[in-house]
């Protein structure tokens, strides 16, 4: 298909800037924005200017510019792969609680691809872009929230944004003292701005940049250090639970894995068993010492296992592992008590008939028992019972040590970003847990 | 690109040849004199001169090609439009199959819709709001902007004649998912074209003009 003739209307390359003159000071105005600026303002004498046509009519008189904006007018730079020039700025402030705060808008256009916008608060920066979907509004946890592209977004702030400095073109027409209803919603690094006025609502997306980034971007020298928490600034510390979770579990999961291998290859083997009848009638006291037995293999634990066959009875038992060789004593009691009966509720039980007491880390050799028994009903002789030593047990201790000890930095993990939160939300319409900064 | 047959005639004013890429255009303008040319049967009439064209940057000019939902599309036509806060051009693209869409490049927010028969109701000009809710085809959409526009110009092939028409209303509507359609007052009953926003880098165009220091 052969394509038409060059149009006659269109000439080859078009010029870079079209120069007009204020109609207010008579100053040369540079218009860059190729005839997509509604509006212009006259640096010379601040007259804010409609440019929808060639005449520029004022649209209001303005008073001297004493804007300099950090980036000046003309700048050019590369942010994600292409290149935007800087054709307006603008001062917006909103006032809280008889408190002024201002922020720096640039306007920066592409010939191609439209317009892009900066802000700069406090030297955080932001790129913004209109969008072009309309974001879904919702609540969640009783704040207005707004979907756009699977991303939810938490309201932050509602402010009356007025403007109140103003230099070069801009696409809408702009007029100092103008003001908008602006909503922000944040998603860090993301924030969603809804501005309305005149019952129109605009939507655009920011995304907080570093300032180095914009500096290198524009080159500029530099920039302000970023004071303070901004709305969407990243938390630094966001990822630190996460990473600490994912630690978490996986000491978690050897935790399991060794516990389970201890189960396993833990022998248990009875190194002694033997039963034993404690009457009452006979001595005062019934203490005495078992026959030796030998625990071998490497320091492990050791469980002793006491059942008494009880009706209604107590029997308070205190039991020393002595090593023949050395006299290491390891001394434990116990009260082993078992009552039930009747009553209207139908039958009762209450206690247990068995103990079972662990020792961990015992050394090998040659070890014999003192078991003393004591105490009971009064009218009950006799109580049978069995000991019974079982060697190389797992030692639940231990794991429930080395839960805590793993549990104890995630717990940690968790300040830093919850501070950084509080921080961020301490300048929003809902401050975390307190009285509200700028109720809406 | 299968080619439509290009149409040769000339031009009743300067005679200059007309050549119509597009079998079906019915409006055209003479490259040479600008007279705006009327297709009636076979023959040419002017209507008049085609009105000198604002300074509008856009990268968009006829010859433009590009690709959108599979195809490749040139732009054969323009419509320019004003309203009261600037103008905007509606670029008519020949499809690969035959049809036609349009490429609107208002403020460099770019849309490509077809026009489409509705199956559903259309918004009522005089009483439209922002905000009232249609539903075409699967979509749904909402009105964003009601505005007054009137021809600046024209250019090129175009496939209905523009001339003698004056200020007409227009609606805007967006979905929620980047689907947008434009409610399109110049005939009664009025148009709907229904498409999506696209984004330049989308497009893939080439043919495109050039800026100085760009």
């Amino acid at each position: 298909m052969t394509l038409p003739t060059t149009s006659p209307v269109a000439r080859s390359v078009v010029p870079r800037v079209a120069s007009l003159s204020c109609p207010s000071c008579g100053a040369g105005i540079e218009m860059r924005a190729q005839g997509w600026a509604e509006s212009v303002v006259c640096a010379a004498c601040g007259a804010q200017l409609d440019a929808a046509n060639d005449t520029l009519r004022v649209l209001q008189r303005g008073e001297a510019v004493r804007l300099k904006p950090r980036i000046p007018l003309g700048t050019r730079g590369v942010l994600r792969r292409v290149t935007w020039e800087v054709i307006g700025c603008q001062v917006v402030t909103i006032t809280v609680e008889g408190t002024d705060y201002s922020w720096t808008e640039y306007v920066c256009f592409n010939p191609y691809r439209g317009f892009l916008y900066l802000s700069e608060y406090d030297g955080h920066w932001n790129v913004i872009e209109k969008l072009k979907w309309r974001p879904r509004g919702g609540v969640s946890d009783g704040l207005l929230t707004l979907t756009h592209d699977g991303r939810r977004y938490k309201h932050f702030q509602t402010a009356l944004a007025r403007t109140t400095a103003a230099l070069g073109e801009f696409p809408w027409e702009l007029r100092v003292g103008d003001s908008v209803v602006s909503r922000d919603f944040v998603a860090p690094p993301f924030i969603l701005s809804a501005e309305e006025s005149a019952g129109e609502v605009t939507f655009s997306r920011g995304t907080y940049t570093p300032p180095e980034e914009i500096a290198r971007a524009f080159g500029v020298p530099s920039l302000l250090t970023p004071i303070g928490v901004f709305a969407n600034q990243p938390n630094p510390y966001g990822d630190l639970p996460k990473r600490m979770g994912e630690r978490f579990l996986i000491g978690l999961l050897v935790l399991f894995a060794m516990l389970f291998a201890n189960i396993i290859f833990s022998s248990k083997r009875t190194a002694f068993s033997q039963a034993y009848t404690f009457d009452r009638s006979t001595s005062a006291n019934a203490a005495f010492v078992t026959a030796p037995f030998t625990l071998d293999g490497r320091p492990s634990g050791v469980a002793i296992d006491v059942v008494a066959a009880l009706d209604n009875d107590w029997v308070f038992f205190t039991l020393s592992l002595i090593n023949e060789q050395t006299g290491e004593t390891r001394e434990v009691t116990r009260q082993l008590e078992y009552y039930s009966g009747q009553d209207s509720d139908g039958s009762w039980s209450e206690g247990d008939r068995s103990e079972t007491v662990r020792l961990s880390a015992v050394p090998a050799g040659r070890y014999f028992l003192r078991v003393e028994p004591e105490g009971g009903e009064v009218g009950r002789q006799r109580v049978a019972y069995t000991i019974e030593v079982r060697r190389d047990v797992p030692h639940y201790g231990f794991y429930a040590l080395a839960f805590l000890a793993v549990l104890t930095p995630m717990i940690f993990a968790l300040f830093p970003s919850a501070a950084f939160e509080n921080r961020r939300w301490a300048e929003s319409d809902h401050p975390i847990g307190g009285t509200s900064a700028s109720e809406d | 690109m299968t080619a439509p047959q290009a149409h040769s005639a000339t031009c009743p004013n300067c005679g200059a040849p007309v050549r119509f890429l597009w079998a079906q255009a019915v409006q055209t303008t003479c490259a040479y004199c600008r007279s705006l040319l009327v297709r009636r049967d076979l023959a040419l009439e002017r209507v008049g001169l085609q009105a000198d064209f604002p300074v509008t940057g856009s990268p968009i000019q006829i010859g433009t090609t590009g690709r959108w939902r599979g195809q490749s599309f040139v732009v054969v036509g323009r419509l320019t439009y004003g309203w009261e806060r600037g103008r905007w051009n509606e670029w008519h693209c020949l499809r690969d199959d035959g049809s036609s869409a349009w490429l609107s490049d208002a403020q460099l927010e770019y849309a490509m819709t077809v026009q489409v028969y509705p199956d559903g109701r259309l918004p009522e000009l005089r009483t439209v709001l922002v905000g009232d809710a249609f539903a075409w085809g699967d979509g749904r959409y909402e009105v964003a902007n009601i505005l007054e526009a009137h021809y600046l110009g024209t250019e090129g092939e175009l496939p209905f004649t523009t001339f003698a028409k004056g200020t007409s209303t227009f609606v805007d509507l967006v979905s929620d998912d980047g689907r947008f359609a434009t409610v399109d007052g110049t005939e009664a009953p009025p148009l709907l074209y229904l498409g999506e926003y696209v984004s330049f880098d989308d497009l893939a165009m080439t043919q495109l003009r050039d800026f100085e220091g760009w």
